[in-house]
């Protein structure tokens, strides 16, 4: 039968080129909590694993010298839980993330593999979107960056090159009035996949909203970043004519489909209703009231 | 029999002798058996839900390094159709022939065509993609009206309904009066149509074996199952083996509720080792679970209510169309026997059609068919309570079966609970409490009434006292709603000992006389009446020992408190003697002291239920949630509450979901889109408020310890209770299951779209 290789590097120059060798075969092991899954079900048969759980970089939290974070790519949600100043910073990022799976899933489950798992319904994927996140992935070329909503190129599949891995997350530091917010809609209260997701990340000024990013997820084959719920929101005092606009253009960017877990019709009309009750979140944390 | 009124062990919350085990993680369920040599077996299932089987080649699978063995239907034995019926307790070997392996036809996607064993899991799969099939295609139908359609592709051409070939593979009626001229005296009549679909019992554990055949033909089966005995007879007659020479060995069990009480797996993995002279384990994956083993019917019902202006009920009438999947055999004598039962209805009609279509053999499920017909009956019944504007309790009450009411499956009913229990549900503090403020949310409340038949039959008890003076009583029955803690519990009481010195174990077919399988809520009814018959037999010689050692009469010697002493001062002055003692003067005074009783169990009462709801929506979302919620039900006496309670709470929990988010969702294609639990929606524990339970105890005056099932009838009313309750909450009706957020929603934007157009 399939002979199976496991690898784990201790440097990342090692896993590129473990990785990149091994080409189509290879896959990324960070918690696993898709992977395993995946191979187990008999949908993914690799022959080469690479886990870059032994690789410091990726498993680190720093905070940047201007106040923003560097998350590693299989940094687990409960580690990023337990950090001290992440969730002060960015609670709708934290919040989203330690959505994925269940508790015990948490344990291993990360930003970087629910990302480049390629789902359109990842719950971490639309709060980095709204949170403006920066990736950095590593490959046969060296580094580069790239804006994480261009990560996924549709469901299952993401636009790094062959033999890339992706090394860590970049969320910028935040002015005064800032804040962000989380939520899906799921049928259960958890262990459950978004039907709809919402990010909003927004800073607040004397009442106005000066900035703001909306991330949307499960409705469209990638997760989408709705630049006309944005704009909707900048400049406003989040009055319900403001929220209603927004709404509307999140309903307007979905692209759903029918299935098993939810209507279009239903995926149309819940964007818009998680948009207005995200932005609350984020605004009431923005102002602290 | 003895009425025991001396209650110091029954009614305690004992600590389960199962549980340690389970908690530590050592009880070994059925996939955690392994043999020296063992190899693994896997099926080839169909991929089609409709197809005749041209041919099979297994050839290029035999030889596959590393195959040991194939099987295909050729090596199961045949109960030929036109030879009639050849029952073994509700199942038909015909059919089961048939659905542990498709002969001339596949009849879903998921049927096996063959099975391989091979050294390792990968070779045995690989082999399976190595039988070549040849499939003639054929159309299919999975829903109640397209298999009923005139053009519908019937799966069993035999069969005939009204003279023609149908998919309608059986009906049945319950009568009572006549409904036409009752009709006419109904100042209020309603008629509604009601959907559910087919929903899975979910258990944790997958299905599971491991089988060894010696090369002289004795059989040894390690296999989670409802019933070891089921197990045995059944690989007996589709192996052609001898009871005599299969011992099946129950495994601990993760979950059954009714779908562990038929085989899959055994047949097959018995003749793989009989073929490769191997041990070969068999475990499903939970696609497999799924795909092909029974979960309940899907169903259709309408029912009419007609009632006059002071609120009695004078006439119903319910039709119940069941999804039977690809066997005739779907419960419709739980959906039309028990959904009219906890009411006195003069004139009524009850039928039942058992419809067969591509999906997978329905197996029982928890009261199999009465909450299909509870939810369509319950949710009419709170329709006609508020038209005539009555209070939903106070409608039941008033019209409510007591004894002596006649039941139209039969029975005259002796003293029944189902009074008892609308009554503590309207004097609950559930039912007196505001709904309060829903924060946005709309809150709503619902009741409704169930009814389960339960069950007695055989069963089989050995009690033994150990040489130390402690207890060891064998039982035949698989646990799995807390038998071995109630009859420790019983035991200890009859002896007068502590409970933690009777250790109850569940014996192999080899050990233990026959005893049915668990199911019908049948079991502690069942082996507590053979386990007491048992202890009092000891108790008996515990006394005749006594009796000799003082040499005084036999009847001079009273059993209390765990020894022996005289009856009264005239029968002798005599230091107590105990158990323990006894035991160790056993072998000089008569031998091992040990008692054996097997019958078959009469008596069963049927168990009511009254349960209230109270539900939140989240309009914009469409996602109602359970809140609260009270079980009331009449338990006859519960013998270990904890376990009582426990029932109720699953019932209830499982329930939910069947109302809420429970449902198989099918592909274009007639394949189930959603096996596995991600996508089958079972509600986790945060989706479930507390459930408060209240047990009303009415003992059954023919068991000794007054015990009645009670693990079925908390599922019954639940999907009426939940749907009335989001009635209460949103002003609408929904007739359809499960009432999911996206048809919630739909319904809730009805109105909206109405006026826009």
């Amino acid at each position: 039968m399939t002979e199976l290789r496991y690898l784990a590097p201790d440097t990342l120059d090692e896993a590129v080129g473990a990785f990149a060798k091994a080409g189509s075969a290879a896959r990324i092991l960070a918690g696993g909590t898709d992977l395993l899954v995946q191979m187990r079900s008999g949908v993914l048969k690799p022959g080469v694993i690479v886990d870059i759980k032994k690789i410091p970089e990726l498993t680190a939290i720093e905070q940047t010298a201007d106040g923003g974070f560097r998350i590693g790519a299989a940094v687990s949600g409960m580690a990023l839980a337990e950090h001290r100043n992440f969730g002060k910073v960015w609670p709708g990022v934290l919040e989203a993330v330690n959505l994925i799976g269940s508790k015990q899933v948490q344990g291993r489950a990360s930003a970087g593999g629910n990302l480049c798992n390629g789902s359109p319904a990842g719950d971490s994927v639309p709060a980095m979107v709204a949170a403006g996140a920066i990736v950095t992935v590593q490959g046969p070329d060296g580094r580069r960056e790239m804006k994480v909503e261009d990560v996924p190129a549709g469901p299952g599949r993401t636009n790094l090159k062959p033999g890339e891995i992706l090394v860590s997350f970049t969320l910028p530091q935040r002015p005064p009035g800032s804040s962000d917010a989380y939520l899906r809609m799921i049928p259960r209260t958890e262990m459950d996949i978004a039907v709809v997701g919402c990010g909003v990340s927004l800073t607040v000024k004397d009442g106005i909203v000066t900035s703001a990013r909306v991330g949307l997820g499960a409705v469209a084959p990638t997760v989408l970043l709705v630049e006309d719920a944005a704009k909707a929101l900048i400049g406003s005092k989040l009055d319900d004519a403001a929220l209603a606009k927004a709404a509307s253009a999140c309903s307007a960017a979905c692209r759903p489909i029918d299935d098993k877990r939810g209507t279009i019709a239903y995926r149309i009309k819940v964007a818009g209703v998680l948009l207005k009750r995200t932005a609350a979140i984020a605004a009431q944390r923005a102002t602290g009231k | 029999m003895n009425l025991v009124t001396n209650n110091k062990w029954i009614g305690q919350r004992t600590i389960r002798p199962d549980g340690m085990d389970k908690v530590t993680g050592r009880a070994q369920f059925a996939a955690d058996t392994t043999m020296p040599g063992m190899i693994w077996g896997k099926v080839l299932r169909s991929p089609h839900p409709h197809a005749r089987i041209r041919s099979i080649d297994t050839s290029k699978a035999e030889k596959l390094p590393g195959v040991k063995a194939v099987v295909t239907s050729k090596d199961i034995v045949d109960f030929p159709i036109e030879k009639g019926a050849v029952m073994l307790g509700i199942q038909d070997m015909r059919w089961m022939c048939r659905n542990v392996m498709a002969r001339d036809k596949a009849l879903f996607p998921g049927h096996p065509i063959a099975a391989v064993a091979a050294t390792t899991e990968a070779i045995a799969e690989e082999a399976c993609k190595l039988i070549e099939v040849d499939y003639e295609v054929l159309p299919w139908s999975i829903e109640i009206d397209d298999a009923l359609k005139l053009d519908a592709p019937i799966l069993h051409e035999f069969n005939k309904f009204d003279g023609k070939p149908s998919n309608i593979v059986g009906r049945l009626e319950h009568k009572k009066g006549d409904i036409a001229e009752g009709f006419k005296k109904a100042d209020i009549v309603i008629e509604r149509t009601f959907t559910t679909r087919p929903v899975h019992q979910g258990y944790i554990e997958p299905h599971a074996c491991l089988i060894s055949v010696a090369p002289d033909g004795k059989t040894t089966i390690w296999s989670s199952s409802q019933g070891q005995f089921m197990v045995r007879a059944m690989t007996a007659y589709l192996t052609g083996i001898p009871q005599s020479d299969i011992r099946a060995i129950p495994a601990e069990i993760g979950g059954g509720f009714g779908g562990k009480t038929i085989v899959y797996l055994e047949p097959l993995a018995t003749l793989l080792a009989k073929k490769s002279g191997r041990p070969v384990k068999m475990v499903m994956t939970r696609e497999e679970v799924m795909r092909a083993t029974g979960p309940t019917s899907g169903s259709k019902s309408t029912v009419k209510i007609g009632a006059t202006k002071d609120g009695k009920i004078v006439a119903a009438h319910g039709t119940f169309y069941l999804q039977a999947g690809a066997f005739p055999g779907s419960p419709i004598r739980g959906a039309a026997g028990c959904s009219f039962t906890p009411y006195d209805i003069p004139n009524l009609l009850s039928e039942g059609y058992d419809v067969c279509s591509n999906r997978s053999k329905v197996a029982a499920y928890r009261a199999p068919g009465a909450p299909i017909g509870a939810y369509a009956v319950e949710c009419v019944l709170d329709e006609v309570a508020e038209a005539l504007k009555m209070d939903p309790l106070d409608f039941r009450l008033k019209n409510a079966a007591k004894e002596g009411t006649k039941a139209a499956h039969g029975p005259v009913f002796p003293r029944i609970g189902y009074v008892e229990t609308v009554e503590a549900a309207k004097a609950s503090p559930h039912y007196a409490a505001p709904l309060g403020d829903g924060n946005g949310k709309l809150r709503g409340r619902g009741v409704a009434s169930g009814f389960w038949f339960n069950a007695g039959g055989e069963s089989s008890a050995q009690v033994n006292i150990t040489e130390d003076g402690n207890v060891v009583v064998t039982t035949g029955h698989p646990d799995i709603g807390g038998s071995r803690a109630g009859i420790a519990n019983i035991c200890a009481e009859l002896l007068g000992i502590d409970y933690r010195r009777v250790s109850v174990i569940i014996g192999d077919t080899q050990t233990v006389g026959f005893s049915n399988l668990t199911g019908g809520s049948r079991v502690l009814f069942a082996s507590s009446m053979v386990v007491t018959q048992s202890t009092e037999k000891i108790i008996q010689t515990l006394r005749e020992r006594a009796a000799k050692i003082w040499e005084i009469d036999p009847e001079a010697v009273k059993w209390e408190n765990g020894a022996a002493h005289p009856a009264s001062p005239n029968a002798g002055q005599f230091e107590p003697l105990t158990l323990e003692e006894l035991a160790e003067k056993a072998p000089a005074m008569g031998g091992p002291i040990g008692a054996g009783v097997q019958l078959n169990t009469q008596g069963a009462d049927g168990g009511f239920g009254t349960h209230v709801c109270d539900v939140e929506v989240d309009v914009d979302l469409g996602i109602a949630r359970v809140i609260r919620y009270t079980a009331v039900q009449d338990v006859g006496r519960a013998i270990h509450p904890g376990y009582v309670e426990g029932q109720l709470q699953g019932g209830v929990a499982q329930g939910i979901g069947w109302a809420l988010n429970e449902e198989y969702i099918y592909t274009k294609e007639g394949k189930v889109d959603n096996p596995g639990f991600l996508d089958y929606r079972m509600p986790v524990c945060s989706d479930l408020p507390m459930i408060d339970c209240i047990m009303v105890e009415i003992p059954n005056p023919k068991h000794p310890q007054g015990v009645k099932g009670v693990g079925e009838v908390p599922l019954v009313p639940v999907m009426a209770a939940v749907a009335n309750a989001i009635y209460n909450a949103l002003g609408k009706r929904f007739y359809a299951l499960p009432m999911s957020p996206p048809k919630v929603l739909e319904k809730l934007e009805a109105p909206m779209q109405e006026a826009a157009e």
